[in-house]
């Protein structure tokens, strides 16, 4: 155990360090999350930010030293991670590479991929991107259809991926593809790659977004020859490891690298803004029906929250232990969609502007409200959520 | 402090009333004793009594366990999860009510009666409807060393076979409580209510001109107290009746057929039984965190925005699982065979006990939405 006192020394240096080195506004609006990264001048902002919170040691932290981590206990990056989301810093872009394949690589690695990948996605060097969802494959993802053949020391890989965050600026993928069809049942034929996006045959091509925006590819590839050597766990154990990174990336099970992966936008900045919007004369804060509104928000966030700390207690979670654990995308992507689109109502025929000087803000919630939805929607729809939450946790039979 | 503290003593109470009320207080047997008229069961409560549940917020020098209000919510989950007709929550208030405004000599003579099985409760609200004890029109007058109490009290909880009303009345220029023996009540001062709720025994009460020793009168004014454990326990059996009402909604989707499918396979039904869950947990978690605040001996008003909270989430919760739960029975659910309408009915006097949840978060407003 660390002692207190260590920690709290640690917290004000941390402190101290984001308040010196926090760079200022750069002058453009910058994205919410690292799926939303859609210029370059945001991926170098970004890039470059990672790079600084690295050199001065906040990130993976409690990641083996001999790798590149600071091999110290995971108590001193959650201070830091703490801190940045308090402090309302900038996010570090390489979320993939920090918080689902570096502990993937970590646990499961061989030590050449340790040496080889650690510390490039803790210095942002290496970019990594996640190929999962297929075009016709999105909630489905067992279905998974890019075909990987092995040819010699090599796989060809054809096919398409979408909804690769980062992909325009990644180095590896993380990528699910199918070596068989013959299994048993659809898993049994997919394995799992740590692949080279900066190959012949690999072209990722940016979506636009409803918000008008960039930041997610569609990724093609074709015959792209990826080394044998990247293959993660035997060929056909791919559904077992993908599985394994979705823990990660939930948050189910922990050694992520830490550090700020979204620009965190709480109820407590709604709260901030209907203090300073009208409403029939009046100040918004004052109407009734939007002091309901806000109660029903602050409530479901606090709710969101004691959930969390109630599902740590066994005794209180007898009946349905899984329920939060499982629910937590769920609930804190639906909430946000909430919380952002009423946002919109606070802003009274201004509500209809969007990215520019004019707007609130900017037009930041309107970009948010848009991009609310790649929370309800991404990492398996929050229709997806209910139909899992109802055969698993409930019982109840299969849709 | 953590913001959610659950003991060793409120595990093992949340255990055995549990197991309690499933043995001695089954929802298959409700139907039958509310046709019976819902007459107060005598043994169940001595069994209850023995258990020492009406001791556990009262000091151990009044007889009671020593233990704090936050140990009876595991006891009031489980009476509201099962449904069961019980004045222990009616009683544990009114005990919390003496502690907080009682005299010395009102809580010696009065709170090891209560902890030895002596039903007691308050008698607050009137017949205007008003959650607002400010609007208390029933009153007190002194004449000479007597008090008389005149007005009418309705909602009164387990009035016929209480031994003490506690009622709110205008004294003075402040509203204050006074203790009314139930032997100093005319039989037909007292009238069943019909209540939406029929697991509950509401009764109005008629004061006339009666006439009250000086020593009935309560010296505190602590109602912010009394508001606080009405809130906590109320929401505690909701949260109970929200989880009670989840079980019947799943039970039914997994054995009910239409169409040679289980209905839980209907994603119409499956998904809004999921929000059932959620607003189950949310509740639940509400409750024991506002249970820690009280525990802990947080600020009165920490406290009290803790209650607000925990309140506003689980009657509204509760309501709307009663609600959906009526639907997803289809034509059984129109029926009052189906325990769908039981919890809805129940989950319906809770919403409407102490402020509904508009009410709560208008309340919470004031507190937390400051306009400056």
């Amino acid at each position: 155990m660390t002692s207190q006192k260590i920690l709290d020394e640690f917290r004000t240096e941390v402190r101290a360090w984001l308040a010196d080195n926090t760079p200022p506004d750069p002058g453009f609006l910058l994205p919410e999350t690292f799926m939303e990264v859609g210029t370059d001048q945001q991926f170098e902002f970004l890039r470059n930010w990672q790079r600084t919170v690295y050199e001065a040691g906040y990130l993976g932290m409690a990641w083996p030293s001999e790798y590149g981590g600071g091999g110290q206990p995971q108590a001193f990056q959650d201070i830091v991670n703490h801190e940045m989301a308090a402090a309302r810093v900038p996010f570090v872009p390489n979320t993939i590479g920090l918080n689902w394949a570096g502990p993937l690589i970590l646990d499961m690695g061989t030590e050449e991929d340790k040496q080889r990948y650690i510390k490039n996605i803790l210095s942002a060097e290496d970019i990594w991107c996640q190929g999962f969802s297929e075009p016709d494959n999105g909630s489905d993802l067992g279905n998974a259809q890019v075909r990987a053949v092995r040819d010699g020391d090599e796989y060809v890989v054809n096919g398409s991926k979408i909804w690769t965050s980062l992909g325009a600026y990644a180095k590896y993928m993380i990528l699910l593809a199918r070596t068989s069809s013959d299994g048993p049942n659809k898993y049994a034929g997919l394995t799992f790659f740590l692949a080279p996006m900066q190959v012949a045959g690999v072209d990722p091509v940016p979506i636009k977004k409803l918000t008008g925006e960039y930041g997610f590819c569609q990724t093609y590839f074709s015959d792209a020859r990826i080394p044998a050597s990247c293959r993660l766990g035997a060929e056909g154990e791919g559904w077992s490891v993908a599985m394994k990174t979705l823990m990660f990336e939930r948050g189910a099970i922990g050694g992520q690298a830490g550090g700020l992966s979204a620009m965190d936008l709480n109820i407590n900045d709604i709260i901030e803004l209907a203090r300073r919007s009208r409403r029939n004369g009046r100040p918004a804060l004052e109407d009734p029906l939007t002091r309901d509104e806000l109660m029903k928000l602050i409530l479901e966030a606090k709710g969101n929250q004691l959930m969390g700390a109630k599902s740590r207690i066994p005794a209180l979670c007898q009946d349905w232990p899984t329920a939060v654990p499982m629910s937590g995308k769920l609930r804190g992507s639906e909430l946000k969609r909430k919380m952002t689109r009423f946002a919109l109502s606070l802003q009274g025929a201004n509500g209809a502007r969007y990215i520019s000087d004019d707007a609130i803000d900017g037009g930041k919630w309107q970009r948010s409200y848009l991009n609310a939805f790649s929370g309800t929607i991404g990492g398996g729809t929050t229709q997806i959520q209910k139909n899992i939450l109802g055969e698993r946790v409930l019982g109840l039979p299969k849709s | 402090m953590p913001v959610i503290a659950f003991s060793e003593e409120q595990s093992m109470l949340l255990d055995t009333a549990m197991d309690f009320c499933a043995k001695e207080a089954p929802v298959a047997g409700l139907r039958a004793s509310i046709q019976d008229g819902l007459e107060f069961n005598g043994a169940r409560w001595q069994a209850m009594t023995d258990l020492g549940w009406l001791g556990i917020g009262i000091p151990e020098q009044y007889g009671g366990l020593g233990m704090t209000l936050a140990d009876a919510v595991p006891v009031a989950e489980a009476l509201g999860r099962y449904l069961v007709p019980s004045p222990f929550v009616a009683t544990t208030i009114a005990a919390q009510a003496l502690m907080a405004c009682g005299s010395p000599e009102q809580q010696s003579q009065w709170l090891p009666r209560v902890a030895s099985g002596s039903i007691a409760s308050l008698a607050l609200w009137e017949p205007s409807g008003s959650w607002s004890l400010a609007d208390t029109e029933a009153a007190l007058t002194k004449t000479g060393d007597q008090l008389t109490l005149s007005g009418q009290k309705v909602f009164v909880e387990a009035a016929e076979e209480a031994t003490l009303l506690m009622v709110a009345a205008r004294f003075e220029g402040n509203v204050r409580l006074c203790l009314v023996e139930r032997a100093q009540i005319a039989e037909s001062a007292i009238q069943r209510e019909s209540v939406i709720d029929e697991t509950r025994r509401s009764f109005s009460v008629t004061f006339d001109h009666l006439v009250l020793d000086q020593a009935a009168l309560c010296p505190g004014l602590a109602f912010d107290v009394i508001e606080n454990a009405s809130l906590l326990l109320s929401s505690a059996e909701s949260s109970g009746g929200i989880a009670g009402v989840l079980g019947v909604v799943v039970d039914y989707l997994k054995t009910r057929k239409q169409f040679d499918r289980y209905i839980g396979a209907y994603q119409a039904l499956k998904h809004p039984t999921v929000d059932i869950l959620m607003g189950s947990e949310m509740a639940r978690a509400y409750v024991y965190h506002a249970a820690t605040e009280w525990a802990a001996g947080a600020e009165l008003e920490t406290i009290e925005n803790a209650v607000r909270m925990a309140k506003a989430c689980a009657t509204e919760q509760f309501a709307e699982a009663g609600d959906r739960a009526v639907q997803f029975h289809g034509g059984f659910g129109f029926t009052y065979d189906c325990d769908a309408q039981l919890y809805l009915r129940r989950a319906l006097w809770n919403q409407y006990q102490f402020g509904d949840e508009r009410y709560q978060r208008s309340r919470l407003a004031d507190v937390m939405l400051a306009a400056s």
